[in-house]
Parts: C-alpha cells; structure tokens; sequence
C-alpha cells in the first residue's frame, strides 16, 4: 500500500485523546506500552458497526448478518495479510494476547506428557508465565527458564544448554514489556525446530513496532493483542501454523465451533471458528481490521526510527542525572525507558508525573520474577509511540526533574 | 477535638493549596515528619501489600483508645497515613469503627483510597477497622 511521508503532527491529529488537558496541563501519554491510544478512524469504524451494521454472525440470511460477517471476516483477511500469514485458517479472533496464550497452553498442551518441558525466559510478562505453570500442573510437565544478563540481554548459551530433545515447545517474548529489549527470535526460532519444539512469540510488545512477517519468522504461534495497536479493547489474535492448528484439540466449547451437536458427541468445525466458541467481538474485530489498516497507511520504517530516536534522545538525558538507573540497556532495543531512582518509590515519582500531565507507568509492569531478579521493587516506565514527540520528552524531564526536587529535598 | 473537628482541620489547612504540586509536596513533607516504624515492627504481619507500594501498620490499645503507627516505602503513600493517624489517633473503637474519612475525598485524594490504586491504603483502613472491631469483641 502507497503511504504519505512520516509526519509526527499529521498522525497526532488523528489522536482525540492526545488533545486533551489533565488536571489543567496538556495531557503526555508515555504509557503505550500498556495500551496506545486510539485513532479517529478507529473510533469511526466502532461507531458504524454498532450504528448501522450490528447483527450476529455467521447464520444470519438477513442482509445485516451478512454485512457484519463479510466485515468480520474482512478483517480477519487484513490482519492475515499485514502479518504475512498463508490462510485467514490460520488468524484465530482472541479477547487478547492472555487469551491467546491461554489457548495455546490448554489446547496444545494437551498433547504434553509428564517430563516434557517448556521454555520461557526471565523476562517474561505473567501473562506468558502462569499458563504454562498451570500446564505444568496438569500435565507434570517442567517450566525451564533462559537467564538474562543485567543488561537484559537473553543468554544465549544458558538458551543452547537449555534447549534438549525434551523441550516441546518454547514460549518467549518477542520485546519485553519492562526492559523494551528486541530477543533474537529468528535465531532462537529455528534452533528450537531443530530439537523439534514449536514456537510461540509474545508479540504484544511487536506488532506496534516492528514489520512482522510470521513466515519470515518461521514461528509456529504469534499473539497480540488489539489495544496495544491503536485497536480496540477485548480483541486480540492468535496465529497459528494451519497445519498445527488443525490437530489441536477445540479451547472452548459452544456456538459457532461446532459442526455437528447431538446429546452422543457433537464434531467441530474447521479452523479458524474451531477456536471461536460464542458471538465474538465482532466490533473489536473490525475495529482491530481498521486500526491495522491505519497502520497500513503508515511508513512504518520511518515510524520506528522515529521511535527510536525518541528513545534514545531521552535515554541520552536520563544518563545524566545523578542517581538514576536505566533498567533495560539491551543492544537492540524498542522505545520503552524504565528506570530507578536511588531513595525514590517508584510509585512516588509516577503520581508527582501524574499531577503534571504525564502518564507514565510504575511498578512491576506485570514481571515480578524479572523485578526480583534486579532487586527492585518496580520501575518508572515511559513507553513511547510514533505519535510522541521530543517537546514531550523535553517536558517529562523538567516534570521529572521537579518531582525529584520535591521528593529529595 | 472530636473526629469530625480533626478532619475539618485538615480540609482547611488544604484550602490553601489550589495547586496539585503545592498539594503533594505538603503530603512528602507530612511523609518525611511521619515517624519511621521501627525495624522489628515492620513483621509480616504487620504489613499489607499493595501493588504499588507496601504499608506496615502497626496498633496499641491504651486506657481505651486505639494508637496507631504505620509506614510505607513510598513517601506519599506514607503522607496519606500520617493524615489517616491524626484523624484516628486517641479515638475508641467504636468511633474508629464507625468513622467516615470524608476528609480524604474533600482534599481530592479519593484516589489513594480507591480499590484499584492498590498502594495498600484502603486495605490498612479496613485493618485499622478489624482491629477496632476486634478489640470490641474481647
């Protein structure tokens, strides 16, 4: 698709939510990495369905029924081709990234056995913790984790000394949510294959930053989620190689999943409604089509840079300042800056932030193991997306610098 | 003072503040004043965890009244007790039972005490009110 040139104040202007005042300062939102906001046409495609196309899907004969599901299935055809799938078989609608690992941890996971182990990392989100704890608990399976070094880098030969014929599958975040570290997941993909474990990629941290292709990829399941991409709330996707998604087992049982019910046994239907049990988010579907087809319209190579040079710029700053600790400093990394302060709370810091505008986010971020594993109780945490602007970095520091007056005096 | 004096007090010495930084830096420095539990009190059972920051509290009955201390690692969480101490310092169980801190919303700090803050403040004033419930009960 023909995108404009990358322009920051023609993409703000799309934002509603970026105009807005808090507590009688302009609003600075840094905390995209816990969910982004949302662009006008996003807002409009939302309002259209419920306006004028609701109706349930799939069954209807009625014209509405068929409007909302060529729309739903529409979208599922956008998100497959943005993130380079074969099938729209292959694009399962989720209600997040939770869900979608979830699904994989119950459904694939049944074909584990006592002994067998999953890999995940130490910086994992719980998100892609506890499912496969749980998985471990039915099925006496074992949990092994790749170490990190302090940098917050994944050791790669802990990774190589882990991985065994016993590994069935590996689990990792694509870019950690706290650290903003970008894991070389293509490397780590294809030498999980060649033990023969599957892949599942954490990419709701990616999809956001990065052009994904999951063929490029090579891995077997890719999640995300849609508020973290401009998209609505309670939807979400689940890639997922055709082939495997075939021989897996249905998540949840109910309408539109089935082929056939009778009180004996009732079939399935194919993929991907197999995994779409119940009415779905049909208008969290389409609002995801749409925000990723405003993604479409967006240079996104120059975006990223865009991304990074913010990171880097108020990376640069922060340095300076005397007692402050960047926690995150991986070669590779995306637009997330968390960081300490020495004898200041976290939390402290991020209500001060607060009163002055500027949302950032402050505590564990959903990565206990990974906050015990530097010895501290959380973070401050601005994330960034191509909409921010170096002004906002210039004013978060003098908020910043104010707060750690206040704090320290 | 009774119990609704003591919140008045505070309503009015926040009248003053129509700045939310003027507001906040009065909270860190009531935080700083707030005296630090001593080490062997901060057991775990004493404190109450939140997910943004920790508290410890801390209570004596004496000659009828409940004396309460209590501390936080982040100073403002640790603001907001001292302001929660001074209004239920010296009351008796009963009127620490049955008290209503209207004073935390009227200096626009509602949100400290929301159940989705989870700073550990709203847990620590239940406590204060178990605790007071059952000191009654004995």
């Amino acid at each position: 698709m023909e995108h404009s040139p990358f322009s920051v104040s023609d993409i703000r202007a799309q934002f509603p939510a970026l105009r807005q005042k808090v507590y009688g300062k302009q609003l600075i939102y840094f905390d995209n990495g816990a969910t982004s906001q949302k662009p006008q046409v996003v807002l409009d495609t939302l309002a259209q369905y419920y306006a004028l196309e609701n109706a349930n899907i799939h069954r209807g004969v009625h014209y509405l029924s068929q409007q909302a599901t060529s729309a739903y299935e529409a979208a599922r055809r956008t998100i497959q081709k943005y993130i380079g799938a074969n099938a729209p078989e292959e694009i399962i609608f989720t209600k997040g990234t939770t869900d979608s690992i979830n699904l994989v941890a119950f459904s694939f996971g049944e074909r584990l056995k006592p002994g067998d182990e999953i890999l995940i990392s130490a910086m994992e989100h719980h998100s892609n913790i506890v499912p496969w704890q749980l998985l471990c608990e039915r099925k006496g399976c074992v949990l092994r984790v790749i170490p990190i070094s302090k940098k917050g880098e994944l050791d790669l030969t802990a990774f190589d000394q882990l991985l065994s014929e016993r590994t069935k599958l590996l689990a990792l975040t694509h870019i950690s949510n706290t650290l903003g570290t970008i894991n070389p997941v293509k490397e780590l993909i294809a030498k999980a294959h060649q033990v023969g474990a599957k892949v599942l990629l954490d990419g709701a941290q990616s999809i956001q930053h990065l052009s994904i292709d999951v063929k490029d990829l090579n891995c077997d399941f890719y999640t995300f989620s849609g508020h973290k991409v401009f998209g609505p709330t309670g939807i979400g996707i689940l890639y997922g190689k055709e082939a495997l998604l075939d021989t897996m087992p249905p998540y949840q049982g109910g309408g539109d999943m089935i082929s056939k019910v009778t009180f004996e046994r009732s079939t399935y239907n194919t993929l991907p409604l197999k995994f779409e049990a119940g009415t779905p988010h049909i208008a969290g579907a389409i609002g995801l089509g749409s925000a990723i087809s405003f993604l479409q319209s967006i240079d996104m190579k120059a975006a990223a840079a865009h991304e990074l040079e913010l990171t880097k710029y108020a990376q640069g700053i922060l340095d300076t300042f005397e007692g402050l600790h960047i926690i995150g400093e991986a070669k590779n990394k995306t637009s997330v800056v968390s960081f300490t302060i020495d004898q200041m709370h976290p939390f402290d810091i991020g209500t001060l932030l607060d009163k002055q505008g500027i949302a950032v986010r402050t505590g564990h971020h959903c990565t206990q193991p990974l906050m015990d594993f530097y010895q501290i109780p959380g973070t401050v945490r601005a994330s960034f997306a191509f909409y921010n602007t170096k002004e906002e970095i210039d004013t978060f520091v003098a908020a910043l610098e104010r707060s750690m007056q206040i704090l320290g005096a | 003072m009774t119990l609704q004096e003591k919140q008045q007090e505070i309503i009015d010495e926040f009248a003053i503040y129509d700045d939310w930084m003027d507001k906040y830096e009065y909270i860190i420095e009531l935080g700083k004043s707030v005296p630090t539990l001593a080490p062997e009190l901060k057991t775990q059972d004493r404190l109450i965890e939140g997910c943004q920051s920790n508290v410890w509290l801390a209570t004596e009955i004496k000659d009828g009244k409940m004396h309460f201390s209590a501390d936080s690692d982040a100073i403002i969480t640790k603001g907001i007790i001292g302001l929660l101490i001074q209004v239920l310092n010296n009351e008796s169980p009963e009127a620490v039972l049955k008290s209503d801190l209207f004073f935390i919303s009227q200096i626009g700090l509602a949100e400290h005490l929301s159940p989705t803050r989870a700073n550990g403040l709203l847990s620590m004033v239940k406590r204060m009110k178990t605790e007071a419930l059952q000191s009654l009960a004995q």
